[in-house]
């Protein structure tokens, strides 16, 4: 595989965990002629609020941007489903020249009168600002005509990295936090930040929460209400999974009202557990620290019979992990780990220096650390390392199959729960499916191995 | 530009509305997609967007949902600086990586609303690049614009076409035996079909594009920088020396197309029929076949064409006079609609999110042959569409996945053809095209409408 050269500029992006002093380049501008597996800030705001369902997703741009993101996601609503469809100006040759102010109020207008929601996003793709729209003074004005909140995302794809899209994305979410009525919640409530209700997740951690004894105020943004996220303001925790979208908001949050926030994930039974354990322990209240027991030892021994199952055929089996945010990668390391698997390469689009640190620390020697890979490069190590399953998002899965390697989708075009102790047999189970088929038998990547024994 | 709907009735319009400021659930994309597409068609190609990284990572996603194919294309990746200052510098950088990465024997160099918006000369950057770097770079570098604000994504892939022939063709020797293809955006099966009709003629065919591997390949040992497979530039360059070009499309009919440029500037006789879908179309295109190879058509094709008229007859009462939705790309709801009016089914609605004027230019002929009414829109989106549907009373719908939810809301099948198809395996293996695509499609469409009635019969008929 020596064929496969990396770019001179590249090769500080990756890091080979063999010793070598640790000082990986990341949170850079993909370069020129790469092909990223990134996308832009528009990507970062689309998918973040998203979830929102009973909100109005306008995109004021050309048709690409809402074509490519129409149903984008696997977010689940329990009542309205405003956010599976996809909005557009559809700016043509003679906005570009004349502006697209006017279009974009008729179609708020027009669009507003039709579904009735509670709010509006208005996302600016690339042009916008070049051609001169005010989006500002037009949400504005709609906002005061239609009397909802409509909220101008400043995403255009170019000012950026998907990062700056998810603060976009935060900045839009705080300007509705703190509008609505508090009264009446517990003291012992939290907002569940970074969870996007992929096959019901959101739901199901939800569940948690309350037979724990903690009310849930608002969950963001999967299965997001409008009215909730604007009394978010009233709960006396955070807690911030997917850390790399939603922490800009927990900051503001705490900033602007003193709320604390706490880094969690859902993913495997260790993550999950202590999640729960540590939001008990913040409230400090012996009956909810007793429910939490309770609830974890019933799931875990609930869980643990079926997973040896698994376990027993995956163990010793390699991995390849590529996600957008690093924070995944750590669950899906420990995850992994606890079905007797070993990780061998971890990348991310979006990880920082503190990331990639942890990663290193988690990882054994040898396995090589990624950041802003492509598919060049992906598909050199995971050869190299000889892996047998591929995590990622539907931009690997062609990969993965091509070389003759199981793959399991972790991003949100998925149909499975992955989080909470029922998702870890789900994991569990969608990575034994992958990895034990038989078709990989009739590939080259197996065809060769059993040659060379 | 106005986006108008027009409810024709044999050829007459009686209603013209206003579309909608908004656009709910499009029926169309891009067109940097389209033309991103036709350069995997070209062996040894590689796209290249000139814009923002998004761009080309939604296109990506997009087409690798549909093809289950690895899809990689490269973005001159604009940042705020780039849209500022312009982007040259991340374009000859852009070229210069993907050259030096892939080592491709072309690049193929598509726009985006961003770069066009902000008014970037992209053919005198090139010349510029050229002047500089024609020692380092072997590649050739073909450019095509596709502002996203301008029509769609089948814009996109015919200039590319016509981008790929009108910078690559070359004078020589004409050569009686040799043609070209233009397929239009068909599916890899149907490539690979027409590319068997062709040589069964004993023809010398360039297809273009040729995705029929590229984009449906084998699995591989190690990674292939560039798939394999695709029509070479030599042979986009000996066009120039063909006798003949076919253009498959109604929408080629007219306008500036790569056949036309062949025909002004290589004396290439051109030839333009629509998609070969049904036994009309497809009569039309071995009749050409016929005459530029001046051969009979092959005993193989007259048998699959006498077997589809035989499975006419044997299904012809459980599909008469049904409804149909058509809907997704001009060039294939035109041929389609052709197909499903022989075998005597209307076409009720045939719908696209182009706005050209073809489809109803062509179908309102076609319906007034056939003594039909039926309702054309263009400039459709989805949510239009569903409204269109509702006092429609239709049987089936016809078309991309994107319309599933509509059949599903409508409690009617949705029969999946064209692109995109992202919710099932295999679209890449969908053939429309010719004899053996019409068998196809026949025996689906229906088996679809014989199940649907016996799943909803409390009898559950064992025979037909």
């Amino acid at each position: 595989m020596n064929s496969i050269q990396i770019l001179e500029e590249r090769k500080s992006q990756i890091h080979c965990n063999n010793g070598e002093p640790f000082d990986i380049k990341c949170e850079k501008h993909s370069i020129a002629g790469s092909v990223s597996q990134r996308a832009c800030v528009f990507c970062g705001s689309r998918v973040v609020l998203y979830p929102i369902a009973d909100a109005l997703h306008l995109i004021h741009g050309p048709i690409g941007c809402a074509a490519y993101t129409w149903d984008i996601r696997g977010s689940l609503s329990s009542g309205p489903e405003l956010h599976r469809l996809s909005f557009s100006t559809d700016l043509q040759e003679n906005n570009i020249i004349f502006g697209g102010e006017k279009k974009l109020y008729r179609a708020l207008c027009e669009l507003i009168d039709r579904h009735d929601p509670n709010a509006a996003f208005v996302y600016a793709t690339c042009i916008v600002g070049i051609i001169g729209d005010d989006m500002d003074a037009v949400c504005k004005r709609v906002s005061a005509e239609k009397n909802i909140p409509v909220i101008p995302v400043h995403s255009e794809g170019f000012k950026g990295t998907k990062k700056d899209g998810y603060r976009a994305a935060c900045e839009a979410l705080a300007c509705l936090v703190g509008t609505g009525q508090t009264d009446s919640i517990s003291p012992y409530s939290i907002n569940i930040l970074g969870d996007f209700n992929i096959a019901g997740e959101t739901w199901m951690v939800k569940n948690y929460y309350e037979s724990m004894g903690v009310e849930v105020v608002a969950t963001i943004t999967g299965d997001g209400r409008i009215a909730d996220i604007q009394r978010a303001h009233g709960a006396k925790l955070n807690v911030v999974q997917c850390s790399g979208s939603m922490m800009y908001l927990a900051k503001i949050m705490e900033e602007k009202y003193g709320i604390p926030f706490i880094r969690v994930s859902y993913l495997g039974i260790e993550d999950t557990s202590a999640a729960l354990y540590n939001v008990a322990q913040f409230f400090g209240n012996e009956e909810i620290l007793t429910k939490t027991d309770n609830l974890i030892t019933a799931e875990v021994s609930r869980i643990t019979p079926g997973l040896d199952k698994y376990k027993n055929k995956l163990t010793g089996k390699k991995a390849a992990i590529y996600v957008g945010g690093a924070f995944k990668a750590f669950s899906l390391i420990k995850t992994l780990n606890c079905l007797g698997m070993k990780t061998v390469l971890v990348g991310s689009q979006t990880g920082n220096k503190d990331d990639y640190r942890k990663l290193k620390e988690m990882c054994e020697p040898g396995t090589v650390i990624i950041d802003d890979a492509n598919p060049l490069e992906l598909s050199r190590f995971v050869l190299e390392k000889n892996v047998d399953i591929f995590i990622g998002g539907v931009k690997e899965r062609p990969l993965a199959y091509k070389l003759g390697i199981g793959f399991c989708d972790h991003n949100h075009q998925r149909r499975i729960t992955l989080a909470g102790f029922e998702g870890m047999i789900n994991f569990a189970k969608e990575v034994y499916s992958s990895v034990l088929s038989p078709v990989w038998q009739f590939t080259p990547r197996m065809e060769k191995e059993r040659s060379a024994l | 530009m106005k986006n108008v709907m027009e409810n024709i009735v044999m050829g007459k319009t009686i209603n013209n509305k206003e579309f909608s400021a908004a656009t709910q659930n499009p029926c169309k994309l891009c067109s940097p997609l389209g033309a991103t597409l036709l350069f995997r068609g070209i062996r040894g190609a590689f796209p290249f967007l000139h814009g923002p990284q998004g761009c080309s990572t939604y296109i990506r996603r997009y087409l690798i949902n549909h093809f289950k194919e690895p899809v990689d294309i490269a973005s001159s990746n604009f940042s705020e600086e780039t849209t500022i200052f312009g982007g040259e510098k991340n374009l000859f950088e852009g070229i210069k990586n993907v050259y030096k990465q892939y080592n491709p024997e072309l690049i193929g160099i598509a726009t985006t609303c961003l770069s066009e918006t902000i008014g970037e000369d992209v053919s005198m950057m090139l010349k510029e690049f050229l002047r500089e770097y024609s020692s380092e770079i072997q590649a050739k570098i073909v450019y095509v614009s596709t502002p996203s604000y301008s029509g769609t994504h089948m814009d996109g892939f015919h200039n590319a076409v016509y981008a790929v022939v009108s910078a690559l063709a070359q004078h020589g020797n004409k050569l009686q035996n040799k043609i070209g293809i233009f397929p239009g955006m068909v599916s890899p099966e149907d490539i690979r079909y027409l590319k068997e009709i062709a040589d069964d003629f004993g023809l010398d065919r360039v297809m273009l594009p040729d995705y029929s591997e590229t984009l449906d390949g084998g699995p591989w040992k190690e990674y292939q920088k560039i798939q394999q497979g695709g029509t070479s530039v030599n042979e986009i360059a000996s066009l120039g020396h063909s006798s003949a070009v076919i253009e498959l499309g109604h929408t080629l009919e007219t306008g500036k197309t790569a056949g036309t440029f062949l025909e002004n500037n290589f004396a290439v006789s051109r030839f333009s029929t629509g998609l070969p879908i049904g036994i009309k179309l497809t009569d039309k295109l071995f009749s050409i076949f016929e005459k530029l190879s001046n051969r009979k058509t092959p005993d193989k094709y007259v048998r699959e064409r006498e077997r589809l008229v035989d499975s006419y007859a044997d299904g012809h009462k459980y599909i008469f006079e049904k409804k149909a939705i058509v809907y997704g790309d001009e060039d294939l709801v035109i041929s389609v609609a052709s197909f499903l009016f022989e075998i005597g089914i209307i076409p009720v609605l045939c719908a696209s999110g182009a706005h050209t004027g073809n489809l109803k230019r062509v179908l309102s002929e076609i319906a007034a042959s056939y003594d039909r009414e039926i309702l054309i829109c263009e400039g459709i989106d989805f949510e239009n569409m569903y409204e269109q549907i509702q006092s429609l009373d239709a049987d089936f719908m016809i078309g991309n996945s994107k319309g599933h939810y509509i059949a599903k809301k409508m409690g009617i099948p949705l029969i999946r053809i064209g692109f995109p198809i992202h919710d099932r395996i295999g679209a890449q293996r969908i053939l429309h095209l010719g004899y053996r695509g019409a068998q196809q499609l026949f025996d689906i469409i229906t088996n679809t409408i014989i199940q649907y009635e016996q799943d909803s019969s409390s009898v559950g008929y064992s025979y037909m």
